[in-house]
């Protein structure tokens, strides 16, 4: 698998660390309850098809990417710089 | 029929004109008492207890493919009770028991293999580390042995003991680990299961619950409905999808793990063996190819087949602890899904809708824990209440702050 770096371009997917699902752009308010918060910390949709995650390009220019992504072909449909997408979201 | 030294003669002298397929292949009913989603160790050996433990009468098990054909068919097939936390310990203990008595209980041969687990440690702090999980597995009733520098060089002479950054300084032997024919596993719960009269329903896709009222009246199925008064899900690596079609989100995500199997070879490695500097470990299979694996790609997958870069990292570390590796072929790899927990522990436990039950989060654990997990979600589906040595493995842990997380890495499921 290779991703796009906004910044530097096609990579070979060594160069990233992986995080976790992109629900870590939408962290709630820190009185939303506990509900709001185990479903943050610990609820996945986990989709079999398109899904959003967080990458660092560790190896490069160590900026933190949104990657849209199929997790049954592992086909990567997009990739966004993660300070554009929490701007966007705003 | 039950199988015997005496059978196995008498069908040698006649043709091995006896045997008969070892289970049904029957219609689905329009209702069951219990139906298991799920046709691999866990759903199987959930529907053999219920039958013969708890006398359960109307079961079936439903399967999207053919039974055994998900991680009960592509693991590298360790049993091992070598946990650390209360929660685990004697959960992992009862299932190595069950292990233990296993073919006579189910007259087949899954050729268990107690030939021992042995943990490589390789430095003071991993020493402690071992010394203390050890303690906790004796005081959890299994056995653990601290074996120094010699006594690992006493069984596997060959390892890289003098490696510069990490030298071999001992390990912690599990004499009652080892290894067991993973289909044979399979087989063996639904020859038993289906003998007692279990539905083995295969080819069948759940493709929905019907669920009025907060309670589950069964499940719609590519044949058809099937009505349930309890419906029991043990899916693994599809457990996201399928409880989706309930709206549940669940507290897991979906990676994949490789495995890899060498050329065949004669004996030379006569336990299990883990490294404790990269993750790798190995063991022979009676076949005499070396199985080993490593650590997960690392990212949410659903593709059963794994990534170039763990095949090199998995390499790599199993060189630089076996150096005589480098002339071995390989043969073969492949991946399978894993649901991996936010906190590396599976869950057993009702989900909020009666009648719908849920077991998985299994990780990479999954086969060794086969017939406890069968065992008490047996318990769970018959009595409604949760085995004693399942308590810990409620969904709803994380919410009240129960976590049972045996290598402390937090809700990261990829570094479980």
């Amino acid at each position: 698998m290779r991703l796009t770096c906004p910044l530097c371009g096609e990579r070979d997917r060594r160069e990233f660390y992986y995080k976790g699902d992109a629900i870590a752009l939408n962290r709630p308010a820190p009185d939303a309850g506990t509900d709001a918060w185990d479903d943050y910390l610990y609820l996945r949709d986990n989709p079999a098809g398109v899904t959003k995650d967080l990458w660092q390009h560790e190896l490069g220019c160590s900026a933190w990417i949104v990657v849209e992504r199929n997790t049954v072909t592992h086909e990567v449909l997009s990739t966004a710089l993660a300070s554009d997408v929490k701007k966007a979201t705003k | 029929m039950r199988y015997s030294g005496l059978r196995v003669i008498k069908e040698a002298l006649t043709g091995h004109k006896g045997w008969k397929p070892h289970w049904r292949d029957p219609e689905p009913k329009k209702h069951y008492d219990i139906v298991i989603i799920g046709g691999g160790g866990h759903g199987l050996a959930t529907a053999y207890y219920l039958a013969k433990k708890y006398g359960e009468k109307n079961i079936a098990v439903i399967e999207k493919g053919w039974i055994g054909g998900g991680n009960v068919g592509r693991n590298t097939t360790i049993i091992r009770s070598n946990y650390l936390l209360e929660g685990n310990g004697p959960f992992y203990e009862l299932s190595l028991k069950l292990w233990e008595g296993l073919e006579q209980d189910f007259n087949y041969n899954a050729m268990v293999s107690q030939r021992g687990i042995l943990n490589l440690v390789h430095s003071d702090a991993q020493r402690d580390a071992a010394r203390r999980r050890g303690n906790a597995m004796i005081l959890n009733g299994s056995d653990a042995e601290l074996l120094d520098q010699d006594g690992v060089r006493a069984l596997y002479p060959f390892l890289n003991f003098d490696n510069q950054r990490f030298p071999i300084k001992g390990g912690l032997l599990h004499r009652r680990g080892g290894t067991v024919r993973h289909d044979a596993v399979a087989w063996g719960y639904a020859r038993g299961a289906d003998s007692r009269g279990v539905d083995i329903i295969q080819n069948c896709e759940v493709t929905g619950f019907k669920i009025e009222d907060g309670k589950c009246l069964g499940i719609e199925t590519s044949r058809g409905f099937i009505g349930a008064t309890k419906v029991g899900c043990a899916v693994a690596g599809s457990s996201g999808r399928l409880m989706a079609k309930a709206n549940m989100r669940l507290p897991i995500e979906s990676h994949v793990l490789q495995a890899f199997v060498s050329e065949g070879l004669k004996p030379v490695m006569p336990g299990v063996i883990t490294y404790g500097a990269g993750h790798f470990y190995c063991s022979q299979s009676d076949k005499g190819g070396l199985v080993f694996g490593g650590d997960l790609d690392g990212y949410n997958s659903y593709a059963q087949r794994g990534s170039l870069p763990v095949v090199e990292d998995v390499i790599e570390s199993g060189i630089s602890l076996i150096p005589a590796l480098g002339r071995v072929r390989m043969l073969r790899g492949w991946g399978g899904v894993m649901d991996m927990s936010m906190d590396g522990s599976p869950f057993i436990d009702k989900t909020h809708i009666e009648g719908l039950y849920f077991n998985g989060g299994w990780c990479y654990g999954g086969f060794k824990a086969t017939p406890a997990s069968g065992l008490c979600f047996a318990h769970l589906l018959s009595t409604d209440t949760p085995h004693e040595v399942a308590k810990a493995y409620r969904l709803d842990r994380f919410m009240s702050g129960h976590m049972i997380d045996e290598k402390g890495q937090g809700a990261q499921p990829n570094l479980h």
